[in-house]
């Protein structure tokens, strides 16, 4: 198991490569919190990041739909508290609340086989069940990265749904090519996770990430 | 890029001047016995040696006690080895005295045989390197090559020449195809079992078929692929230039422990796998009927330039199952023109369905299905027809030619007349696809149950494959165009 970089970082990876990441801050207090919670606008999201936090989810260390700055405030105050000895280093994520009704997973790995591969399936908290992603060995070209969202299951997804836009295939399209430059680029990473890409009037934003390089 | 072995070296393999059988056994049970007897009775033209140490005669041909006894003048470019192990550096050693260059080995005791068999197997690499012998196997079944009438097997049955190309990583699939390409006349110009591969292995055999101006279609069974980045490249340039179509054994945890323990194969990841094929623009087949109708369709239908699909059917049912298949698949089902409908219209009755599938619904006379099977393919917005309905005249003609009134008068007449029409629907379905160049599948389940029936019988005769459903017509035609569609967008030919 190699080290992963925090969520931050990770994010920070990828928005250096272009693609589309949620507009978040870094800091390192409550009150800092609610300062960003401020300039970013409500509702946000608070999450305890640090490159030894895992598990986020399960362990209550994302803090969603927060109104007010001073919800996100305590709401850090919490969180400070929570981590553990062993968790390292800990930071305080504070981030808009995304919503879209479509999400999507996209990531970059290497398998033992083929080498390094780009992948992009349909997210949400049931991916994993759904299983539906296709994959492509990287380097690809554009060709490849449309190829791969026609060969979902449910392509269908990405047209117009529920009065949403279709989604943006150029710009996922981009995401992929970038996931690909990333992995081919740095053999230094292991795998990329980006999940969820959230579809926000049809374009694809990358709101948690997580990047694993080798130890 | 340039294949790993030039394909001239495959000559020696494919197309040898004259063979030699080492380790000919004079019992019929033996692979000695076998090989021998294929070669002979499938009509090699060239001359056939054998050795073995009884000496004597074997199926008429007189024993030699080694390569080295081989007449002077004599001219043999494959050696196909029966004999054990051990007896095989030296056998290679004279073969290449006598300016041997291919050997196909089914001796067994090399990789498959823990780690003793590992070492003789890199020496005999090794060894056939040296010598400049091109090395098939070993521990494989044998190589067919129909151009060559070639039938150098321990294994039956030697296929209808065409266009396919097989090769195999389990002897037995190759035995497989070979099978199905005898039951339904669409036929295999190479055929070769990769055995242990020690040498030659799937992607080299696949880089010759790309080459191979006999070959039309490539038909590969994989366990493993080696080294997977290699593979890859290596299998899209033959993509590039030919269609490729591949069966891969061990797609799920069970399947992947047996492969471990046949071929040694390591599990891989299926997503990986499947997304590897499709951006190589290799045709992956889910089954073994699957992947051998995609090739034998390849083989004898032109791509469709595009996914709109027509169905021509003299039933409404099988017209609807049809139509679901499509609807199910990445082809589309043609919503009918105005214009094409107008002149079905002048041919028939207005009872018929009037929208696609055309449905003939019984009001079609004489010359009905060839005139509509043209208009059909002929039509700027068909891309492709699927005809459904032949052979049930033939059909009806077998019951009175076998009931007890065979004899009565206008028995014979109108038996003759129903063959007659369904050779001749068979033969418009061919001839109109040739002139268009634009693929006609025709699909009825008389192809498996009645393949003596005038209607299969025909299109079997014009070298195209008679589908035994309608659905596994309509998954051949998707591989097509699935390919098409790869081939266009990469501005490949």
């Amino acid at each position: 198991m190699g080290r992963t970089l925090a969520e931050h970082e990770s994010l920070a990876l990828l928005r250096e490569r272009g693609v589309p990441v949620v507009e978040e801050a870094v800091v390192d207090t409550p009150d800092a919190a609610a300062a960003a919670a401020r300039s970013l606008g409500t509702p946000v999201v608070v999450k305890l990041t640090g490159p030894g936090v895992a598990h986020k989810t399960e362990r209550g260390l994302v803090r969603l739909g927060l109104r007010s700055p001073a919800e996100a405030e305590s709401a850090a105050a919490e969180l400070l508290a929570a981590a553990r000895p062993d968790d390292g280093p800990v930071r305080l994520v504070v981030a808009p609340m995304v919503r879209g009704a479509r999400e999507l997973i996209a990531g970059a790995h290497t398998d033992p086989q083929f080498g390094p591969c780009v992948m992009v399936g349909i997210g949400g908290i049931l991916a994993e069940v759904v299983a539906d992603v296709a994959v492509r060995l990287a380097p690809l070209d554009e060709r490849d990265a449309h190829d791969m969202l026609d060969d979902l299951r449910a392509a269908a997804i990405l047209g117009p749904v529920r009065g949403d836009p279709p989604v943006d295939r150029d710009r996922v399209a981009a995401v992929l090519l970038a996931l690909s430059a990333l992995i081919v680029e740095h053999p230094e990473v292991v795998s990329i996770d980006i999940n969820p890409l959230v579809v926000v009037d049809g374009a694809p934003l990358a709101v948690d990430a997580l990047v694993e390089l080798r130890p | 890029m340039t294949p790993r072995i030039p394909p001239e070296r495959f000559r020696a393999l494919f197309d040898p001047r004259g063979v030699l059988v080492a380790g000919v056994s004079a019992h019929p049970g033996k692979f000695g016995f076998v090989a021998l007897h294929n070669i002979l009775t499938q009509g090699f033209p060239g001359p056939v040696y054998g050795t073995n140490l009884e000496g004597g005669e074997v199926l008429g041909v007189p024993m030699l006690r080694s390569p080295d006894d081989l007449p002077p003048d004599a001219v043999v470019d494959l050696v196909f080895v029966c004999t054990p192990a051990a007896a095989n550096p030296d056998l290679l050693r004279a073969c290449a005295r006598r300016g041997i260059t291919a050997a196909f080995l089914t001796s067994a005791g090399y990789g498959e045989a823990g780690e003793r068999g590992r070492a003789a197997e890199a020496e005999l690499v090794a060894l056939a390197d040296e010598l400049g012998i091109l090395l098939a196997g070993p521990n494989g079944q044998g190589v067919v090559s129909t151009p060559a009438r070639l039938c150098a097997q321990i294994v039956a049955p030697y296929p209808p020449p065409g266009g396919i190309g097989i090769v195999s990583q389990s002897g037995n699939f190759v035995s497989s195809f070979q099978n199905l390409a005898r039951a339904c006349g669409v036929g295999v110009s190479r055929a070769v079992s990769a055995g242990n591969a020690a040498a030659v292995s799937v992607p080299d055999f696949l880089e010759y078929y790309g080459a191979d101006p006999e070959t039309r279609v490539a038909l590969a069974y994989v366990e493993g692929v080696g080294e997977g980045r290699a593979f890859f490249e290596r299998v899209k340039a033959v993509a590039a230039t030919q269609p490729v179509v591949l069966l891969k054994g061990g797609t799920t945890a069970g399947g992947q422990r047996a492969a471990a323990s046949h071929t040694g194969a390591l599990a891989s990841d299926d997503r990986v796998f499947d997304g590897m094929c499709r951006q190589a623009g290799v045709t992956r087949a889910d089954t073994v009927d699957d992947a051998f109708e995609a090739a034998a369709t390849f083989a004898t239908q032109p791509l469709p330039r595009g996914p709109r699909v027509a169905v021509v059917t003299t039933a409404g049912g099988w017209g609807v199952v049809t139509a679901d298949a499509i609807t199910r698949s990445e082809l589309e089902l043609l919503v009918l023109p105005d214009d094409l409908r107008a002149a079905i219209d002048e041919r028939l009755p207005p009872r018929w369905s009037r929208n696609n599938p055309i449905d003939l619904a019984g009001g079609e006379t004489r010359d009905t299905v060839p005139e509509v099977l043209e208009l059909a393919a002929r039509h700027p917005d068909v891309d492709a027809v699927v005809y459904l309905g032949i052979g049930i005249q033939s059909n009806e003609a077998r019951l009175m030619r076998e009931g007890q009134f065979w004899g009565d008068p206008g028995l014979e007449r109108i038996v003759a007349y129903h063959e007659r029409q369904d050779a001749r629907f068979a033969t418009a379905a061919a001839e109109v696809s040739a002139a268009t160049g634009k693929p006609v599948l025709t699909a009825t389940e008389l192809a498996v149950a009645d393949p003596t029936n005038a209607g299969p019988r025909t299109v079997q005769s014009t070298g195209r494959l008679c589908y035994p459903s309608s659905y596994r017509a309509v998954r051949a035609l998707e591989h097509l165009w699935q390919r098409a569609r790869f081939c266009q967008s990469r501005g490949l030919a």
